[in-house]
């Protein structure tokens, strides 16, 4: 039962906004029935298009009048399904939100709008020798709207950070329409962060209408080391050894078998395509600084047993080195009708251990797996090939996933390390949490949301959803249907 | 041999009793930093004997360690393994008996700051005892983790007015090979100037700093790599640098003595010099001003806004001082949800009241 009725909701929101801001017909929502979580499927009631913030507070105070859910939504790229709609609430699109505001090379800010893309922001620095550091490999889509609220990486976390480091102001509406200024140009503001509270926050806090970011020196030089190991055991040691030598790589990043042939078929990045592993370490700063310490990794990583060591010889090689690693995911996709992309964060050390045990849950599910590794940060993404057209695999698939997140907590990780909880792992939550850290995370969201408006059902699930889970978990397997219908 | 010791039971039960019979209660640890805030003189709830390193990876680059646990040794064992915090947390207390959990709870840091991030930044997870009595755990010991919000962060900064911190997981980095500080001569809004268009390229900085007409630029590296900043920078090489830094990182610096009242002003690190007589000394860059000056409180408050920054009365007394507003105000809809989250998190209002801003 709906508390209010669609056609007095449409009669408001087209006061408000001009006709083509309100879609309500079946084929104009079907674009926005999914995200980059494509699995999860559901047509919203109305997709709002607003391009001013005066619009979007319009609209939140007349959902927050008629009890009305809101989700928002950037590009749509999320893995987690976090801007999945909700089939009797309005899907908030912050599409139009498209201009830099300012770019101001003095404090080397640059003030955006929610809307605009991750890669325009540093395209726009550029000229001034600064670009932003949070590179999704989504970048030339994901917005940073989308970014703050999943507070999203990328593969030069290590030395410089997730979003949540490298966001400094947000405008953000509260579900009533209210508009909250947190932080700005400074390094700190007075009271509590709520800065990085809101970041990472999946959209169940606040609609983000502006975004104040740090931009960074572009690095005088950056070089990328490509080295091949014959056992994954002796890649991970190596990183583990580099870091030990006091060296942090701008990026560090390993992929396995699977990986290497995948991404090497796929861009020929010159990827040696026997290798068990390969790891390509990024190093940049001063010239003289990265000289020094390029000699330095590639003698680490002789010692640690590569069966290889290549040094990218200029800016075109380090560039197709990297172009095989960001093209990780659509190159395995193209070797399997579909692919499912998990996210946990491992303490480095453990990595030999959660590689094993996920080659043997390969076998059990027998579905393939291929592993993409953040290896400086501990961030594995597990790429699970599946056919979603055949019976009973999508759902054998995400219950393997399941697994390979349980893993991650048992060794002292995380079910998510950049992608977010979403609906996909909101069952996952309630193995990392305890009850009383759910309810917290409920109190949290109460004080910003008290009705529970603002994209509602993900990220955070309830104690009733975990005790669901919970009896589930005991019964593996025998579930009909896996997601979020069975609950 | 480091202190080790986890009285979290006995801390919750104290927590639990005060619940009960409502008594409101302030959080110490070695009281190094009592100064900071304003006054609170409820029953103090002693966290400093809940102390030790619980574990320390350094290939990992993540030390977890008791809130009570003493700063200096922390660092000294990071030391042994050529790390540090990156952050550079300053130490108020005469004989750096600073905590760990003060430190985090103050949301302090040091000289590096804007250029190796804030101890905000480093914190990867807290075990935190609520004003319900609950122990939670939030964040972890992996540098990269988005499930659930961020209440490891909200802590830092808070004053304890949402709990009493027990753990705290931090991010370590390698230290640097080498340091140097080069010194120049020149006027402020210059050295406002220069520290950032030199923050603007690629150069291995990790403090500026403005204080008696000097600009301090500090470079960390390696050896070679300093040599050659140092030649394209220029001005004058300082021997011995690291007392400067620790000085005024430490609040020992000359600037620092006398009892005016002391403003630590945040601004954007490029905003001239702003219109306030009294005496300056310009960190981080140009982000971080201290000030000293006689002016009324809301005429400083009144110029750092304009400036869109933000004025804390660091050290003050009377009324101006810890029995009146310390921090800059918030604005009404702020400072609501301040008070919700607060509610939140300590629904009796026990844990340090009034320490952030006055009646919560």
């Amino acid at each position: 039962m709906l508390s209010f009725d669609k056609q007095t909701l449409l009669a408001a929101l087209h006061r408000i906004l001009p006709a083509d801001a309100v879609l309500c017909e079946t084929e104009d929502l079907r674009p926005y029935e999914c995200d980059g979580l494509s699995a999860y499927r559901e047509l919203p009631m109305i997709v709002c298009l607003p391009h001013t913030i005066e619009q979007v507070q319009a609209i939140l105070r007349v959902c927050y009048k008629m009890q009305v859910p809101v989700v928002a939504r950037g590009a749509g790229t999320g893995l987690s399904g976090g801007a999945l709609p909700l089939k009797n609430g309005v899907l908030l699109s912050l599409a139009k939100f498209m201009c830099i505001l300012e770019i101001d090379t003095a404090n080397r800010i640059a003030r955006v709008q929610p809307g605009v893309r991750n890669l325009a922001i540093s395209q726009a620095a550029a000229p001034y020798g600064l670009y932003y550091a949070p590179d999704p490999s989504s970048q030339i889509a994901c917005t940073i709207g989308g970014n703050v609220a999943e507070n999203s990486g990328g593969v030069h976390c290590l030395k410089y950070g997730l979003t949540v480091h490298n966001v400094l102001g947000l405008k953000v509406l509260a579900m009533d329409g209210e508009l909250l200024e947190i932080g700005g140009a400074t390094l700190d503001s007075p009271g509590y962060d709520l800065l990085a509270l809101m970041t990472g926050s999946e959209g169940l806090l606040g609609v983000i209408v502006e975004v104040t970011v740090k931009l960074l020196p572009k690095p005088e030089r950056a070089q990328v080391v490509l080295a091949a190991f014959d056992d994954v055991v002796k890649a991970g040691a190596a990183v583990g050894d580099i870091i030990s030598a006091g060296i942090i790589p701008g990026g560090l990043e390993m992929m396995d078998n699977p990986a290497i042939r995948a991404a090497e078929a796929f861009v020929h990045a010159g990827y040696p395509v026997d290798a068990a592993a390969i790891l390509l370490c990024e190093l940049d700063g001063t010239n003289e600084e990265v000289s020094e310490q390029i000699l330095r990794v590639r003698e680490l990583l002789q010692v640690a047993g590569a069966t290889q060591v290549r040094t990218a010889r200029d800016d075109a090689e380090r560039l197709k080195f990297w172009a095989g690693r960001k093209a990780a995911f659509p190159a395995v996709g193209r070797l399997s009708p579909d692919y499912y992309c998990m996210d946990g964060t491992i303490p480095r050390k453990r990595l030999p251990e959660v590689l094993k045990r996920i080659a043997e849950l390969s076998a059990e599910y027998q579905l393939p797996v291929a592993n993409v590794f953040h290896a400086g940060d501990g961030n594995l993404h597990p790429l699970i090939l599946y056919d979603a057209n055949k019976p009973g695999e999508l759902e054998r698939t995400e219950e393997f996933g399941g697994k390979i997140l349980e893993l991650c907590i048992a060794v002292g990780g995380t079910i998510t390390g950049e992608h977010g909880v979403g609906v996909e792992k909101i069952g996952q939550m309630c193995v990392q949490f305890a009850p009383q850290e759910l309810a917290q995370f409920h109190a949290v969201k109460h004080a910003f949301d008290p009705q529970g408006l603002l994209n509602p059902g993900k990220a955070v699930p309830t104690l009733h959803r975990c005790a669901e889970f919970g009896a589930m978990h005991v019964h593996k397997g025998a579930l009909p249907f896996p997601g979020l219908e069975r609950f | 041999m480091a202190a080790n010791a986890d009285i979290s039971s006995v801390l919750q039960e104290k927590v639990l009793d005060a619940i009960a019979q409502h008594i409101p209660m302030r959080i110490v640890g070695r009281n190094t930093k009592a100064f900071y805030g304003r006054a609170d003189v409820s029953e103090p709830l002693s966290v400093a004997g809940h102390c030790g390193v619980i574990s320390y990876e350094p290939t990992e680059l993540v030390i977890t360690a008791r809130a009570g646990s003493s700063l200096a040794e922390i660092e000294a064992l990071l030391a042994t393994q050529g790390q540090m915090l990156p952050f550079e947390p300053p130490y108020f207390g005469a004989q750096a008996e600073d905590t760990l959990g003060g430190t985090i709870a103050c949301g302090f840091s040091g000289p590096r700051r804007p250029y190796a991030g804030s101890v905000r930044d480093v914190v990867l997870g807290v075990k935190v005892l609520t004003g319900k009595g609950e122990i939670l755990k939030f964040g972890g010991q992996v540098m990269k983790n988005v499930a659930g919000f961020d209440v490891s962060r909200l802590m830092v900064g808070a004053l304890g007015t949402l709990g009493v911190l027990l753990e705290i997981s931090l991010k370590v980095l390698p230290k640097a090979e080498s340091e140097k500080t080069q010194v120049f001569s020149c006027d402020v809004q210059e050295a406002i100037r220069r520290m950032n268009a030199w923050a603007g390229q690629s150069l291995p900085l990790s403090a500026a700093m403005f204080a008696d007409g000097q600009l301090y630029i500090r470079l960390s590296g390696s050896h070679a790599g300093l040599s050659e900043a140092c030649r394209n920078l220029g001005g004058e090489s300082l021997a011995e640098s690291d007392a400067l830094w620790s000085s005024v990182r430490d609040h020992a610096h000359v600037f620092f003595q006398g009892d005016s009242s002391l403003w630590r002003i945040s601004v954007p690190p490029a905003t001239p010099l702003i219109d306030i007589s009294g005496s300056w000394l310009i960190e981080w860059g140009g982000a971080q001003r201290w000030l000293k000056t006689s002016m009324a409180s809301e005429a400083v408050r009144e110029r750092v806004a304009a400036a869109k920054g933000h004025a804390t009365l660091f050290r003050g007394s009377g009324l101006q001082g810890p029995q009146g507003q310390i921090f800059h105000p918030l604005s009404p809809a702020l400072m609501a949800l301040h008070q919700r989250l607060k509610a939140e998190f300590d629904p009796h209002g026990i844990l340090n009241r009034g320490r952030m801003y006055a009646d919560w």
